[in-house]
């Protein structure tokens, strides 16, 4: 009982007011360095390449002149498959491990350590630009693919979206998107502050998402992945191969998709604030 | 001196892997200029990385007045720490190094703008404070990191080869703005390859080799505790043959010669204080015209030689 007034104490007498001023210009610095840092082109280009693809596939069909709204859905719900395995995946796997991996590569991770700055807050803050950066991207590249696709049609892909259940999917994948921004970004974050070199770990965690279905039903939920699929709006048929990255083996409701992925991220998320405590700075030793 | 006024390593260890930084370690350090000295691989960079918590002993406890790095809040408001490391973030200018780091702190623009102002004038680095650190020499870099470790005012301020790239002039100036802040108060804990110049300013001296502390303390104090090496007094008077000669034959001079000059001699002897009493005693006597007596090996470089030897490392 003691011990619970205590932590009510601790957490009534903190400095709170200072730690949101320290996140607010951590957040600033680094959401500077994520959004115009030379090597974020590439993932410029990840992000964006399905808005091509399908810019691609509006100017090949003019006013839908030989598709149909219906297919294009379908195949809208494919990219966007493809695109949360791949170009989200790969995109986070850059941006959030570089956040403290960039650091230790140009030596400047000790001036915060070196700062009157709480470190579980410097991994809050570095998490938090990563997302904004991750965030705005891919919600931006979403919502130009999801224009085109449906302006191309005209009236009726006007009509689809405003008086259909378009508005609907948009939200849907604006919202798997930012969740797919959270649960790589924790697990990169973190993959990034325990492996010098996150590459290999990326690689086991790529195979680790793409195959879950597979797994016990336990280990399923360590996938980002088992929830983002659930809380697409159009499911695609699991035909053949693709099955495997489209099947949900154990449909859970929305909610405890959202609220399951939202606590498997806070742990990894603590689990990095743990590690970070007991991070040495070691370019060089004398 | 109460331990919250003093920066205190109680039987520090680090080892990286099999690898020795430092060994038990037990130092108490006063206020004022402290340096560090002892060859490259010594453990002073780590010794100062562990008192700024960049990396963490492997047993021991390290207190800076009353502090330690877990609680970064309190702690880095009074520490700033000059490292070794030539980085800087990407593409930042001098300005903005500073600023950043200030804001870092929780203070307003107003504030922070101030404060990285009057550090940068302080370092002489106004005219390039608007310019990318990419395009600094080594010596402007090295002023630009020595204001940013000073731009929040703290009370320890650690310093790791602080003089290294700068030029003479800037080297005399670091090394009055080391001497200044001493004697405002502060903790300044320096190393330094220059023993010379640092000999200058240091209140004391932690002498390291091979992860140990070899001696510590005033310069003086330390000097006499190298029995092994009889303390060297140069003498100068009108007559240095005529007192050369005199004070051969006494048993506290191990050995008495003319200095390289001429004009005065050099006497080795193991107990200074009763050999100024005996020379006191033969000015007295002899009518000897005394210009100046001083010791001539009272200082860091010769008690590192002494202690350390060439064969230590670099110097």
């Amino acid at each position: 009982m003691s011990q619970v007034a205590s932590a009510i104490t601790s957490l009534r007498t903190a400095p709170w007011q200072l730690w949101a001023s320290q996140l607010v210009t951590l957040v600033r610095i680094e959401l500077r360095k994520a959004l115009w840092m030379r090597r974020s082109i590439w993932i410029y280009l990840v992000a964006f390449a399905p808005a091509g693809i399908i810019a691609l596939h509006a100017l090949n069909n003019p006013m839908g002149r030989s598709c149909t709204i219906q297919g294009d859905t379908a195949a809208m719900a494919a990219i966007f498959q493809f695109y949360l395995h791949g170009s989200i995946f790969f995109a986070c796997l850059g941006l959030f491990t570089w956040l403290f991996r960039g650091e230790v590569v140009e030596k400047s991770l000790h001036y915060y350590f070196l700062a009157p700055i709480r470190r579980e807050l410097l991994v809050l803050g570095k998490f938090l630009a990563g997302l904004l950066a991750a965030g705005l991207t891919f919600g931006v590249s979403v919502l130009l693919a999801f224009a085109i696709m449906y302006g191309h049609f005209g009236a009726p892909g006007r009509a689809f979206v405003f008086d259909g259940p378009g508005l609907g999917h948009l939200f849907a994948y604006l919202a798997v998107t930012a969740l797919a921004c959270v649960g790589y970004g924790s697990v990169f974050l973190a993959l990034s502050l325990v492996f010098r070199n996150p590459i290999i770990p990326g690689a086991a965690v790529f195979i680790w998402e793409s195959f879950h279905a597979v797994l016990p039903p336990l280990l399923q939920k360590l996938s980002v992945m088992f929830y983002l699929k659930q809380l697409c709006p159009v499911l695609i048929p699991p035909d053949g191969i693709l099955a495997l990255f489209t099947v949900v083996a154990e449909p859970v409701p929305a909610w405890i998709a959202v609220a399951g992925l939202v606590a498997l991220c806070t742990a990894i998320l603590v689990f990095a604030c743990l590690r970070i405590r007991r991070t040495e700075i070691s370019y060089v030793t004398d | 001196m109460s331990g919250n006024s003093q920066i205190v390593f109680e039987n520090v260890s680090k080892f990286y892997g099999e690898v020795l930084g430092v060994n038990r370690v037990n130092l108490t350090l006063p206020p004022g200029v402290t340096s560090l000295v002892g060859p490259n691989g010594s453990g002073k960079t780590t010794l100062m990385n562990l008192l700024t918590g960049l990396v963490r002993p492997t047993q021991g406890r390290i207190s800076v007045l009353g502090l330690t790095p877990d609680q970064p809040e309190e702690f880095f408001r009074i520490v700033g720490y000059c490292t070794q490391f030539d980085s800087f973030p990407k593409d930042i200018t001098g300005y903005g190094f500073i600023h950043q780091s200030v804001r870092l702190r929780g203070l307003d623009a107003a504030e922070a703008n101030r404060l990285t102002w009057e550090a940068i004038e302080r370092l002489g680095m106004t005219d390039a404070a608007a310019r990318r650190i990419a395009g600094y020499s080594k010596g402007m870099r090295q002023r630009i990191r020595l204001a940013q470790s000073i731009a929040h005012h703290p009370t320890v301020l650690v310093l790791d080869e602080p003089l290294n790239g700068l030029d003479p002039m800037a080297r005399a100036e670091s090394i009055a703005l080391f001497e200044a802040l001493g004697k405002e108060g502060l903790h300044v804990i320096v190393s330094s390859h220059v023993l010379h110049e640092v000999d200058k300013i240091s209140d004391q001296v932690v002498l390291m080799s091979y992860g140990y502390v070899v001696a510590e303390g005033q310069i003086h104090g330390v000097r006499s505790e190298v029995k092994e090496h009889p303390m060297q007094i140069l003498v100068r008077c009108d007559n240095p043959n005529g007192l050369a000669s005199r004070l051969f034959s006494q048993d506290q001079v191990v050995e008495a010669k003319l200095n390289s000059d001429g004009k005065g001699v050099l006497v080795r002897t193991q107990n200074a204080d009763q050999f100024y009493l005996l020379l006191n005693k033969i000015v007295l006597e002899e009518d000897f015209g005394l210009e100046a007596v001083a010791p001539a090996d009272d200082d860091v470089n010769s008690v590192y030689q002494y202690l350390i030897g060439s064969g230590g490392g670099t110097v």
